[in-house]
């Protein structure tokens, strides 16, 4: 027997929709107006004087050879984040979800770096890499005679924001690919190995196509996490630097808007990002959906 | 009995306490100060403020710490938009040019210190200090509160052990490049680094060797300013400075006060670094520190001129009610004493901003006592300021000055030649003064 519920007041569900609704447009639609308005205008720090200049603030930016570079510096960044970050978390899920004494303890110590703010994080691997007393450095330097330098060496400096930011991110992923593969049916794996899969070809074949839905919705989030989460980590790092070698879009908002004071070009600069992330997300849909198996 | 009667007699105490409290609080009219000054500094900004509460009832200074330089400027400028804004801000001075702009909201110090009757005499304060601070008519916009200038810092230690004279600083650049290659020879892992790369190695640089970094006189003439910071000068300073980096005579060591490790860490022999780091890096180096005047380079006439200053002042904005003014007024004139000034100066390193100050810290031996101390005033006084020594006034510096230090990056990791790297730092830094100028007709 169905069992259904019918609502006969006529406002009732909108009322309770309010809430939800209020908060997405105070909370997103509201900040993303005001943005695109401000990135319209020309005001000076204090706000004194405002004058309307329509498209002048993407017109400068899109003049500067240097915002392409941001853009190329960001696609690298994330890309190098989503990939390893992804790859490294399915690797780390798969051991634990193996039969293992400890298994808890490997798994609670996993999600921990979760836990830490990122402009500590920031500070703890700045604080590694540190040429002159950082551990890590020492060890490059003594041990693999690398000349380590990111203070002047871009890519030294690259290396060192994508490996804090995947730290940080591998404990998210790790959870969720954990979840995934507990939920896989054990029965489907023994069969194939009954069948005589091997342990590669059975994940290649069975649990990776399974965990499809997941991988998704992760490339997702990665890549908004590395598009915009990274801010205080870059800035407690390398603060952009060397020349402008870790500098991404969201940083470069919070540098010419919160330490420049030029909000109508950082307003700008957000409405394009938000574009990039709408439209980024938008392909993600449409197309590597497809391949996904729910 | 007897205990009600203590407790009774401590409740009238308490009432008693309250109402004092409460009257005294009515009576003394709060000025907020947001300022920049963290740790020790920070303490020693709120003696100096409860010192001046404790003199008089009528107004009471209340020190608020904003976070650095310029998160406390953008929350006075945020502040400002919805008129919470606080009687007095600590500005670095790179900004002066963005708070001079926006006339509307600042009051001027000579303004306020003739519309409240206190005395107040520019003469006073060292031009130096005061000149960076003043209108092209002489009257000064805000108040200097600390003050450095960059000086030469060595180990006494590390130079005895390469077989140099520990007592004589290098006071040239080929000096300073000769002293580097001994200590380098010595085992010493870097010759020598600076802090602040933009303030020493091209804006001190420029005015230490009299050479413009902007026209308009540095920009204090008017707002269509244009940085001539691809000068002979800064680019035969910055070639230099990469050729070094390659054989790490010199080793660059990152922004603002970064590179401090490699000093207190024995990398590097020599450091040039605000005069204002005295105090930590005598608490933090495990050997004998030296100090001397910043190098310069001997075959350019004119040098050394003067160095300029960095650091902060303070500015007054305008919203509040009337009467705090008078109370900002009086604070400032309580600043300016002698004594103030003395105590300020000896205890944080930062310049003493009337001569006054310098005097009476000469008088009480502080000088004698404490070898180095005086090498910064010394120096920007070396001569009277000029066009080019006055110091600078271009707007959106932060961010100008952010320009500068990524191209400094590109030229020191070898990507662009000095030439290209500096061109490039002027190019980009016009298309900021240009939008600067636009935003503030």
């Amino acid at each position: 027997m169905e069992k259904r519920s019918a609502f006969n007041h006529r406002f009732l569900p909108y009322a309770l929709l309010v809430p939800q609704l209020a908060i997405t447009v105070v909370f997103f639609y509201w900040p993303a107006i005001q943005a695109v308005w401000q990135s319209f205008l020309l005001q000076d720090a204090f706000g004194l004087s405002t004058a309307f200049i329509w498209l002048d603030n993407y017109r400068d930016l899109f003049s500067q050879p240097d915002y392409y570079q941001t853009i190329v510096t960001t696609l690298v960044f994330s890309g190098g984040v989503a990939v390893l970050s992804l790859s490294l978390a399915l690797l780390l899920a798969v051991q634990a979800d193996k039969q293992l004494s400890g298994a808890g303890v490997y798994r609670t110590l996993l999600i921990w770096p979760y836990a830490v703010a990122p402009a500590v994080a920031g500070v703890l691997w700045a604080f590694m890499f540190q040429p002159s007393l950082g551990v890590i450095a020492r060890i490059l330097r003594d041990d693999l005679g690398i000349d380590w330098n990111p203070l002047l060496n871009s890519d030294h400096a690259m290396i060192m924001v994508v490996l804090a930011a995947v730290w940080k991110q591998i404990s998210y992923n790790f959870l969720f690919f954990l979840a995934g593969l507990q939920a896989i049916p054990k029965s489907v794996i023994e069969a194939a190995a009954i069948d005589g899969a091997r342990p590669a070809r059975r994940f290649w074949t069975i649990t990776f196509p399974l965990l499809s839905p997941t991988m998704f919705f992760l490339i997702v989030v990665n890549i908004v996490y590395a598009f915009f989460d990274t801010l205080g980590l870059i800035d407690a790092m390398t603060a952009g630097g060397p020349g402008k070698a870790t500098e991404t879009l969201v940083y470069k908002v919070y540098a010419d808007g919160r330490l420049g004071g030029d909000l109508g070009g950082s307003a700008a600069q957000s409405v394009i990002l938000m574009i990039i992330v709408i439209a980024l997300t938008a392909i993600q849909f449409r197309y590597v959906e497809k391949k996904v198996t729910y | 009995m007897h205990i009600r009667g203590l407790r009774r007699l401590c409740g009238i105490v308490v009432a008693v306490a309250m109402l004092f409290a409460a009257s005294e609080a009515r009576a003394a009219v709060e000025i907020q100060w947001w300022h920049a000054m963290a740790g020790e500094l920070g303490r020693l900004l709120e003696k100096l403020a409860a010192d001046f509460n404790g003199q008089q009832q009528e107004y009471k200074i209340v020190p608020v710490y904003k976070g650095q330089y310029t998160e406390t400027m953008t929350a006075a400028l945020f502040a400002l938009r919805i008129g919470q804004q606080p009687a007095i801000v600590q500005v670095n001075e790179i900004a002066t040019a963005t708070m001079m702009a926006a006339r509307g909201a600042t009051y001027p110090v000579y303004q306020l210190m003739r519309d409240q009757g206190e005395p107040f005499d520019p003469a006073t304060y060292l031009p130096a200090i005061s000149g960076y601070y003043t209108d092209t008519d002489g009257n000064m916009l805000s108040f200097p509160f600390n003050s450095s200038t960059p000086i030469l810092y060595y180990n006494k230690d590390q130079f005895r052990l390469a077989g140099l004279d520990p007592e004589k600083p290098p006071a040239t650049w080929p000096e300073v490049e000769a002293a580097a290659q001994k200590l380098r020879a010595s085992g010493v892992p870097c010759g020598f680094t600076t802090a602040w790369p933009s303030w020493i190695n091209v804006e001190n640089l420029s005015a230490f060797h009299n050479v413009p970094l902007a026209t308009k006189q540095n920009g204090f003439g008017g707002f269509d300013t244009e940085l001539l910071i691809n000068s002979d000068l800064v680019v035969r300073h910055i070639a230099a400075l990469a050729e070094w980096q390659k054989t790490k005579i010199f080793d660059y060591g990152g922004r603002n006060d970064r590179a401090d490790q490699k000093f207190y860490g024995s990398q590097c022999g020599m450091y040039v670094s605000s005069s204002a780091t005295r105090a930590d890096i005598l608490a933090n180096a495990k050997f004998e520190v030296g100090f001397g005047m910043m190098p310069y380079w001997p075959d350019i006439a004119g040098a050394p001129q003067n160095s300029i200053i960095g650091g902060a002042t303070l500015w007054v904005l305008k919203g509040r009610p009337d009467a705090e003014y008078k109370g900002v007024a009086r604070f400032f004139a309580y600043l300016s004493k002698p004594g103030a000034q003395a105590w300020w100066h000896q205890n944080t390193g930062y310049l003493p901003i009337t001569d006054a100050g310098y005097r009476l810290s000469d008088a009480q031996g502080f000088y004698d006592r404490n070898p180095g101390t005086d090498i910064s005033i010394k120096q920007i006084t070396l001569h009277t300021p000029t066009e080019n020594s006055k110091g600078l006034r271009l707007g959106s510096f932060v961010q100008i000055r952010d320009v500068i230090e990524d191209e400094m990056e590109q030229a020191f990791s070898g990507k662009r030649t000095a030439k290209a790297a500096m061109d490039a730092a002027a190019r980009r830094g016009n298309e900021i003064l240009r939008r600067f100028e636009k935003a503030n007709p």
